[in-house]
């Protein structure tokens, strides 16, 4: 049975739908990359799954139960966390304060202030500017810190939309050592990344996205090197897509 | 959520007890009767504070809250309560005699209580508002509780007002009770602004100030968030307003719920610092004192107002934080003054 796995959501705001059937299927314990031009649908099957857009049909089940439709608040309950696009942070509370609130629904104020203190541990920034305010960080540090924050409720699933957006080089070689330690913990992540080359080298699986569903599901290692990826990632053409559509390889 | 620190509880205590020690220092009655006054507003803006400097929600209307808590205290103990039968009829009992004279403080936790339940529902839907729109639907709230003031005569006695019974406090010394009660609201205020502000409570305001829509991402549920604080806030304005009643003897409906009293309460919190912990009281002892001397060299004259609203300019053009964080900014500039920023790689964490 997979960890997660979501079969034929459509979902989408107002009128339109935006996803038109997504299936996809994540294995416990691996990084899974969505990549797909603009407009995709990538950041909403991440919305979709931390419960801010309720799927209109399909199913989506975590760790065997079903979870369409759920709030955010019950689904970071049950293990799921989002780190957004945009920046998330309070750029005017201090950096150990937008840590605390990552584990602000725990009820165990201690365990809260332990787990906080773990987290400083693993990343030296927060131990060494942990009175400072989030805002006078640089773009990859606060993305660090997101990412540090989305930990503090021990997540089981952590969803990254985009996380190397706006960064430099050296950010984003950050950032993926980041994604790939805390795998090597033993979380699974779902990371949606425009950099497609980038976002496919630390991954397990690739997932190409286009027009609201997903077209392919593949080795990374093997999209990365796969001529209908690029075609596809470039918008692709009708013939392409038909072949596409039909392809179902194994997570 | 930080740990006690002694510098802050030896400050706390030499504050409280510096006030505690007032009246029996300077004991001539006007001092302590601008004492009064100044813990009233002290007690008003942390009060406030509370609510509208940690969440970033302006409330114009918290006075209604302080007249709600001015006539429990009135219609309990006033011998001529209209909700005991005729307004006129003196031969009537009061609900609960005042005792000693120390019985009416001794209710005002109940007093604080109820009317903080009784602010839920009002706050609920006043809080489906946000920024400059929660600001007006506040401020209608006020002038629509001076208004029910007036016209419940049923319960307010309307406009000829409602009288308490004057208590037998030693006439040397009649305005101490009435200051420590005062005393006791602030440090009842303190100590929850304190508690909230180094809380989970306090960490959820202070991210629903910077930026609601993140706050509600991260899952806080932020109406709830808010309406707790907005629940504590409007009990004790309304205890503050129940020992007001008791220390004037008599109250009327546009002295109970005043907007002058409202200003009074909010102005000291943007002089001190909002969303500190010590600024709403140090902007009330500035403020009040001046005020209330002002009052007494100048007569009956409002031109005290004037002063406020050139308090009110200064702090804007000069202090747009407060006294408080401005401070806070310079000391830490005197601290790293001459300092080379040097920047930092940033770092890769281990796994």
């Amino acid at each position: 049975m997979s960890f997660l796995r979501l079969h034929d959501v459509c979902a989408g705001y107002g009128q339109a739908d935006i996803l038109r059937g997504v299936s996809l299927e994540l294995e416990a314990g691996t990084v899974t990359c969505v990549i797909g031009p603009n407009g995709a649908g990538k950041s909403t099957v991440l919305r979709v799954l931390s419960g801010l857009l309720k799927p209109r049909v399909g199913t989506v089940e975590f760790a065997g139960d079903p979870v369409g439709g759920l709030s955010p608040a019950v689904l970071l309950r049950k293990g799921i966390v989002h780190v957004p696009q945009e920046r998330s942070l309070f750029p005017l509370m201090t950096i150990w304060d937008n840590l605390l609130m990552g584990g602000h629904s725990l009820r165990d104020g201690a365990l809260a202030r332990r787990r906080a203190g773990e987290i400083a541990e693993r990343f030296p920034l927060i131990e060494e500017r942990r009175h400072e305010r989030a805002g006078t960080l640089s773009g990859g540090q606060q993305k660090l810190i997101e990412i540090a924050r989305a930990l503090m409720l021990d997540p089981r699933l952590i969803l990254l939309d985009e996380p190397t957006m706006g960064l430099d080089a050296k950010a984003r070689h950050a950032v993926f050592e980041t994604v790939k330690s805390l795998n090597e913990g033993g979380r699974t992540i779902l990371l949606v990344e425009q950099n497609a080359r980038l976002g496919l080298s630390v991954s397990h699986v690739g997932a190409v996205m286009d027009m609201g569903v997903v077209r392919l599901v593949d080795e990374a290692s093997k999209l990365l090197g796969d001529p209908r990826v690029a075609a596809l990632y470039l918008g692709g053409n009708p013939d392409t897509r038909a072949n596409g559509g039909a392809a179902r390889a194994q997570g | 959520m930080t740990a006690i620190r002694p510098f802050g509880l030896v400050r706390g205590l030499v504050i409280v007890g510096a006030l505690a020690a007032f009246p029996f220092v300077f004991n001539e009655h006007w001092l302590v009767n601008i004492g009064v006054f100044t813990l009233m507003y002290a007690a008003l803006a942390t009060a406030w504070n509370m609510f509208a400097g940690y969440s970033g929600y302006i409330s114009l209307g918290h006075v209604a809250f302080f007249g709600i808590g001015a006539y429990t205290v009135a219609n309990t103990f006033s011998v001529s309560s209209p909700l005991r039968g005729s307004a006129y009829s003196f031969t009537s009992h009061a609900f609960m005699s005042i005792g000693s004279g120390y019985r009416p403080f001794y209710v005002l936790p109940l007093v604080g209580l109820a009317v903080a339940l009784l602010s839920v529902p009002i706050g609920w839907v006043a809080l489906r508002t946000r920024a400059i729109t929660f600001a007006i639907v506040t401020l209608t709230l006020l002038f629509v509780f001076q208004n029910l003031a007036f016209n419940l005569r049923g319960v307010t006695n309307g406009s000829s007002g409602l009288s308490v019974p004057t208590p037998n406090f030693p006439v040397e010394t009649y305005e101490r009770p009435f200051y420590f009660a005062m005393l006791g609201v602030l440090v009842l205020g303190l100590l929850l602004s304190w508690h909230i502000g180094r809380n989970k409570l306090g960490l959820m305001l202070f991210a629903i100030r910077e930026d609601e829509e993140k706050a509600r991402g991260l899952g806080v549920r932020t109406t709830g968030v808010k309406l707790v604080t907005f629940a504590l806030s409007a009990g004790l304005t309304a205890m503050a307003g129940g020992v007001w009643a008791y220390y004037l003897t008599y109250i009327y409906p546009q002295f109970a719920v005043d907007p002058l009293v409202m200003i009074g309460s909010v102005v000291p919190v943007f002089l001190g610092g909002r969303g500190t912990l010590w600024g709403p009281v140090l902007g009330a002892l500035i403020l009040v004192p001046a005020q209330q001397y002002m009052a007494y060299r100048l007569g009956a004259s409002e031109l005290y107002l004037v002063g406020y609203a050139a308090v009110f300019v200064v702090i804007l053009l000069v202090l747009p934080r407060g006294i408080l964080p401005s401070l806070g900014d310079a000391y830490e500039r005197w601290r790293y003054r001459g300092a080379r920023v040097t920047v930092q790689p940033e770092e890769v964490p281990a796994a």
